[in-house]
């Protein structure tokens, strides 16, 4: 009965993904006694380990929910949202001027590079879902063109802006002790909760993901459905663009958001999402993108420097597809079975 | 019987179980070389099952395998260790590559070799060949995919044949051919059966059996009903075989509504009107009345699902209109023809109906939904309901409601499917093969409920390749031949010599 | 007549996408000719050095034909050429290993992280973009982890067999000062050319090479054909290890050092090559010739954009992003168009 109880939870789609984010949260206060300890500081900012994961896992959180669904809808990925995030960044910075004030009011610069984002992702739907070519190809264009493009508005030049209000976004509002991007982070998670709970887009992405053929016949327009996903992918690599151009209040084309693509995909894979499209968990996603900043800030606190942090991350990445994969489990089913039937032979 | 000189197979006592279900109990077979043995049954009837063992896809429990006559056991692990015993298998989807050369999918693992690289004159030149042999000409130095899918299947034969001609398995090999090509596959088939091939051969339709096999070995529940001369076992008597039971649950719902039929003058609720979509169906008219359920018949491939496609606005017209009630429709994705009161179960249900991994609810509701709109979410509270009462009204076995689709039998998911449609209370109603693949009981089931539906007002179209089950079940037929309707047959006509000739074309109705 | 429709029918789809690529390749270098007739572009030295600075691309584009053929990708080589240069440099400088034995090191190394990456794609059945993906982070990260600085090669025996010119003395020009000067390429380009060559017999008379198409054009006909899919694709992607171990060498021998950011983006420039040279990402179509072609373009790309003095760099991402684009419409077109007939 107990057993049956465990199986039971183990199948729950989250339980993995909760169990890997637990085993690091776990060595990391092996590690270091004060993790979870949060405190105040001089500016009466809250600062601590946990916090500084949650901040600093917002863009990607953000990017894995627009992922999510690309991967859902398509089964492909967006591997272009990286550079997609440096053509924002570039766009909002070269709006606003590196003057001491702003050319143009903040929110026009905000609005410029999320309308340029959805651009970007409406050119990957289009690929994807109107001219039917796989997904990883079509956002390949961006991935390649995306930072030139960033590069060619900003004349080649890292652009900082000056005004302090700038960094607003990217760090903490005045008499806010919690970091902005937190509270970003969540409002899109819920507003893409309430978004597809609260309409049919849950059910109709998971169909056309599925089976966008019989989707089609029984009234979706699975064209619309997946160029829909690409665009909002888009606008959510907009939205980490601006957060990290925030955090460092400039724009530096090469590096924003650099390799953040590949998280992206490992925290939607991490979360339990199959890559193969079809049903999702958005929390599932969260929890992924979670769990590879806790990671990442954990080895950071180890002495491991960001060059060598990929190897790290790879090494988990195997272990966990590993895990994943069906033929893995297939394996061991079968050693299982052979111990089973050693143990008849020797009662029998 | 074991005295007989020309065994190329025997099977013997075979056992085999999935979790839950016996597949096959104590079932024999016995192939001779140089004949065309039929494998009949229902679904679930284990003839899969059997050929699956046989190929070495799955394994078998307990049973003896052996071949050419032979005292050894034979025991095959995979299919190329089946290809090895003289095995070989011809799938109903060609197995091949289309990217690859004619002579390549012929030769691929075992290419003529000189000086240690490929000798691709003498592969071409073998290939050809082996293709003329069965009078096949074509040019084997061109990709596959150019080729049309009766050729593909044809170089999937020779290709088995040059690998082992003892004993060779075509699992339904005719399904997506049509007449002529059908009949080339037939003279391969006896050509082969000449040079002293067995052949196994399975297939739905009773027309190819009579006309190719020798043999016939029935199976039913997974278990031997019996092997028969194809001369000594009339028609009847082997559908009633396959079965299980005698006709007379089918013929009791041979129309109960043809008191309709007097209605025929009745309000138009489609009308098509010099409808057409390149490529696939000419330009044709079609009229449905109000409680009518109309028949559309033809070979494959003579532009039945295109026409329904067509008037269903999944191929978007080029040619002529479609009125609804006298107004005129516009339509340019399915969801219009929904919005109107139309429903479409579609052929394929594997690839166009079900959404596999998606819970019987949702497949449910998700036609529904569609027609409501994305920003009105049915909720959660109604759609159980909804799901609930359709999965009582139509009997369909699940689990639950929560239940993948995927993991329900053939005939439930084309229950689910009914239940979708159904659910948007349509005036209109398409099916296209609305009971291929599925038991008999079920399909009976689909026939009653279709008579049934058009006695309660809605009109139906109804697509088989069934004409017996056409009968039973339509007012009216269109009869379509090469992508063009050429005819109508009413209620007296309707005959299935009359259908026949129509089919054929005869002439006399056009 | 018989004839003029053959070659309608040898044109159809991707030979046609192949043809453009040859056309299009002519048609950039003979612009850049006419433009830049002044600084030189005309040059046969200007050709050959499409070779010297693109050979460790060749070897890698033709590797990446070898992965897209089957269906598969790596995205991992990038990484594994620059740890490839770092491990070299390292060996050679920290260590005092031969040039002779670090080589073999490396190629050693390379291959063993094919095979482990081919283990995990055809064995476990998991996707090659992530597994690819992984190797990537991985090979990077072991890059930074050797050295974090970077490493100048020193090693003579290296420094000479980068530096050997085999010089074309047939042909004669005159630079500026009316020296006779004789074009010339490097050792890399020799390796580069005959790697070449070899998969190019590979692919086409080998049963193996055929086989590979075999698994790409439709994986469980092959399987059911009786190829063993898994061994097929496991060889793959050990040969492609070890090719981007060898392409690593020859980026080395052109750049002389290792440093954690050397070649990243590479592989994009390799599927790019091999896209644009008529490989289909779905695999199953593709020949080492085009992606030959897709190297050369981006190598005229570069120098047309060198020349003009201006222009900066990006662009050449640029045009590269915007022919990639082109192809990959094309193809799925040409696709579309098939699926209709």
């Amino acid at each position: 009965m107990n057993r049956k109880k465990i199986k039971h939870i183990t199948k729950y789609r989250l339980f993995w993904p909760i169990v890997c984010l637990i085993l690091v949260l776990l060595f990391n206060l092996i590690k270091t006694p004060t993790f979870f300890k949060v405190s105040i500081n001089s500016n009466g900012v809250l600062y601590g380990y946990i916090i500084d994961i949650i901040n600093r896992s917002s863009e990607l959180i953000i990017l894995a929910v627009g992922m999510t669904l690309c991967v859902a809808s398509s089964a492909g990925t967006d591997i272009s949202v990286g550079a997609t995030m440096a053509v924002a960044g570039a766009v909002c910075c070269s709006i606003l001027g590196s003057g001491e004030a702003y050319n143009a009011p903040y929110f026009v610069g905000i609005l410029g590079a999320l309308l340029v984002a959805v651009l970007c992702g409406a050119w990957n739907g289009f690929l994807v879902a109107k001219l039917k070519i796989q997904p990883m190809v079509a956002t390949l264009i961006l991935f390649t063109a995306g930072r030139g493009i960033a590069q060619l508005i900003t004349g080649g030049n890292i652009l900082y802006i000056k005004v302090d209000n700038f960094k607003y976004l990217g760090s903490t509002l005045p008499h806010v002790p919690v970091p902005t991007p937190i509270f970003v982070a969540i409002g899109v998670v819920i507003l893409t909760y309430l978004l597809l709970k609260k309409t049919a887009l849950n059910m109709y992405i998971q169909s056309v993901g599925i089976n966008s053929k019989a989707s089609r016949l029984l009234g979706l327009n699975s064209t619309l459905i997946i160029f829909l996903t690409y665009m909002f992918c888009g606008l959510c690599a907009g939205i980490a663009g601006v957060i990290a151009t925030s955090r460092i209040y400039s724009i530096d084309a090469n590096n924003v958001g650099l390799n953040l693509e590949l998280d992206a995909i490992l925290a939607v894979a991490l979360g339990g999402n199959s890559l193969g499209g079809g049903k999702f968990s958005l929390a599932g996603s969260v929890i992924g993108a979670i769990t590879i900043q806790a990671l990442s800030t954990s080895l950071y606190a180890m002495g491991v420097s960001a060059d060598q942090l990929p190897v790290y991350k790879a090494v988990v990445v195997i272990l966990i597809v590993t895990l994943q994969s069906p033929e893995f489990k297939k394996f061991v089913n079968h050693q299982k079975q052979k111990r089973v039937e050693k143990i008849g032979e020797k009662v029998a | 019987m074991e005295k007989e000189k020309n065994i190329v197979l025997s099977m013997r006592h075979i056992y085999k179980n999935f979790p839950g279900v016996v597949a096959l109990s104590d079932v024999d077979f016995t192939l001779r070389s140089g004949e065309i043995h039929a494998l009949m049954g229902e679904n679930g009837a284990g003839k899969s099952t059997l050929i699956k063992v046989l190929t070495g896809v799955e394994e078998f429990e307990t049973g003896e395998v052996r071949t050419d006559g032979k005292a050894d056991l034979v025991i095959s692990r995979s299919p190329q260790e089946a290809q090895k015993h003289g095995i070989s298998t011809v799938y109903q989807e060609v197995n091949l590559c289309p990217n690859l050369s004619v002579a390549e999918n012929i030769f691929i693992g075992r290419e003529p070799m000189k000086f240690g690289r490929i000798n691709w004159k003498a592969m071409n030149v073998k290939a050809k060949e082996l293709l003329d042999s069965l009078n096949i000409e074509i040019d084997v130095t061109r990709a596959l995919e150019n080729y049309s899918v009766a050729i593909q299947q044809m170089v999937a034969i020779a290709r088995a044949v040059d690998i082992s001609a003892k004993v060779l398995i075509l699992d339904e090999p005719t399904s997506s051919l049509d007449e002529s090509e059908i009949r080339k596959l037939f003279g391969v088939m006896k050509k082969l059966k000449e040079r002293g091939t067995g052949i196994v051969f399975v297939t739905h339709f009773l027309e190819q059996v009579y006309e190719v096999c020798d043999r016939i070995t029935v199976l039913r529940n997974g278990r031997l009903v019996g092997e028969y001369e194809v001369d000594n076992l009339p028609r009847v008597q082997l559908v009633a075989k396959m079965m299980g039971k005698e006709f007379d649950d089918l013929a009791s719902i041979k129309k109960s509504c043809s008191n309709q039929a007097e209605n025929v003058e009745t309000e138009k609720v489609i009308d098509a009107r010099g409808l057409g979509h390149t490529g696939t169906i000419k330009p044709f008219d079609l009229a449905v009345h109000k409680g009518e359920v109309i028949g559309l018949s033809g070979l494959l491939g003579s532009g039945r699902s295109e026409l329904a496609k067509v008037i269903y606005g999944a191929d978007k017209a080029d040619a002529g209109s479609v009125y609804m009630k006298g107004k005129k429709l516009v339509l340019k994705a399915p969801i219009d023809a929904m919005k109107v009161g139309m429903a479409f179960c579609p052929e394929n249900r594997k690839e166009e109906g079900i959404i596999a991994d998606l819970s019987v609810r949702e497949n449910m509701i998700l036609a529904l939904q569609a027609k409501r709109g994305m920003f009105h979410l049915i909720n959660k509270k109604e759609q159980e309901e909804l799901t609930d009462r359709y999965i009582d009204i139509l009997q369909v076995k699940t689990a639950s409601r929560e239940t993948p689709i995927k993991q329900l039998s053939g005939g439930n998911q084309q229950k689910v499917i009914l239940g979708r449609w159904l659910m948007t209370n349509p005036e209109f109603l398409i099916l296209d093969e609305p009971t291929r693949g599925i038991d008999v009981g079920t399909k009976t089931e689909i026939q009653k409920l279709v008579v049934k539906l058009a006695s309660e007002g809605m009109s139906v179209m109804f697509i088989s390749s069934e004409i017996e089950e056409m009968l039973r079940t339509v007012n009216r037929m269109a009869i379509l031949r090469d992508g063009r309707k050429v005819g109508e047959l009413v209620e007296e006509e309707l005959s299935q010599d009359n259908i026949m000739n129509a089919i054929a074309g005869g002439g006399e109705v056009e | 007549m018989n004839i003029a429709k053959k070659t309608k029918e040898k044109l159809d789809g991707n030979n046609f996408l192949l043809m453009i690529t040859i056309l299009l390749f002519f048609a950039l270098y003979l612009a850049g000719m006419f433009a830049f007739h002044e600084k030189g572009f005309g040059k046969p030295q200007v050709f050959l050095n499409l070779f010297i600075s693109n050979a460790g691309l060749l070897i890698a584009a033709a590797g990446m034909t070898m992965v897209l053929i089957t269906g598969g990708i790596d995205i991992s080589i990038g990484s594994v050429i620059g740890m490839t240069c770092m491990l070299l440099a390292w060996m050679m400088e920290k260590k005092g290993i031969s040039a002779g034995a670090s080589i073999v090191i490396v190629l050693i190394v390379g291959t063993v992280f094919g095979l482990v990456q081919g283990f995990l794609i055809a064995y476990l059945k998991i996707q090659p973009f992530i597994v690819t993906l992984a190797g990537m982070f991985f090979a990077r990260g072991m890059t930074a982890i050797i050295s974090k600085d970077m490493i100048t090669i020193t090693n003579e025996t290296f420094l000479r067999m980068a530096g050997e010119k085999i010089n074309f003395n047939f042909i004669t020009t005159y630079n500026k000062k009316g020296m006779a000067i004789h074009p010339y390429i490097y050792v890399s380009v020799i390796i580069a050319i005959i790697v070449f060559i070899l998969i190019f017999l590979f692919l086409k008379y080998t049963k193996f090479g055929r086989s590979i198409y075999a698994v790409g054009g439709n994986e469980q006909s092959a399987l059911l054909m009786g190829l063993n899919v898994r061994r097929i694709k496991l060889r793959v992607y050990v040969m492609n290890g070890f090719l981007a171990a060898l392409a690593g060498f020859v980026f080395c021998l052109n750049s002389s050092g290792g440093f954690v950011e050397q070649a990243r983006g590479f592989e994009m420039e390799a599927i790019a090559s091999s896209v644009i040279g008529g490989t289909l990402l779905t695999g199953g179509v593709g020949n080492v010739i085009g992606s030959l072609f897709g190297v050369l373009i981006k190598g005229t790309i570069e120098s047309i954009i060198t020349f003009q003095g201006t222009l900066s760099s990006w662009w050449t991402k640029i045009a590269i992003a915007a022919l990639l684009c082109f192809f990959i419409v094309m193809q799925s077109l040409f696709a579309a168009v098939k699926k209709k007939k």
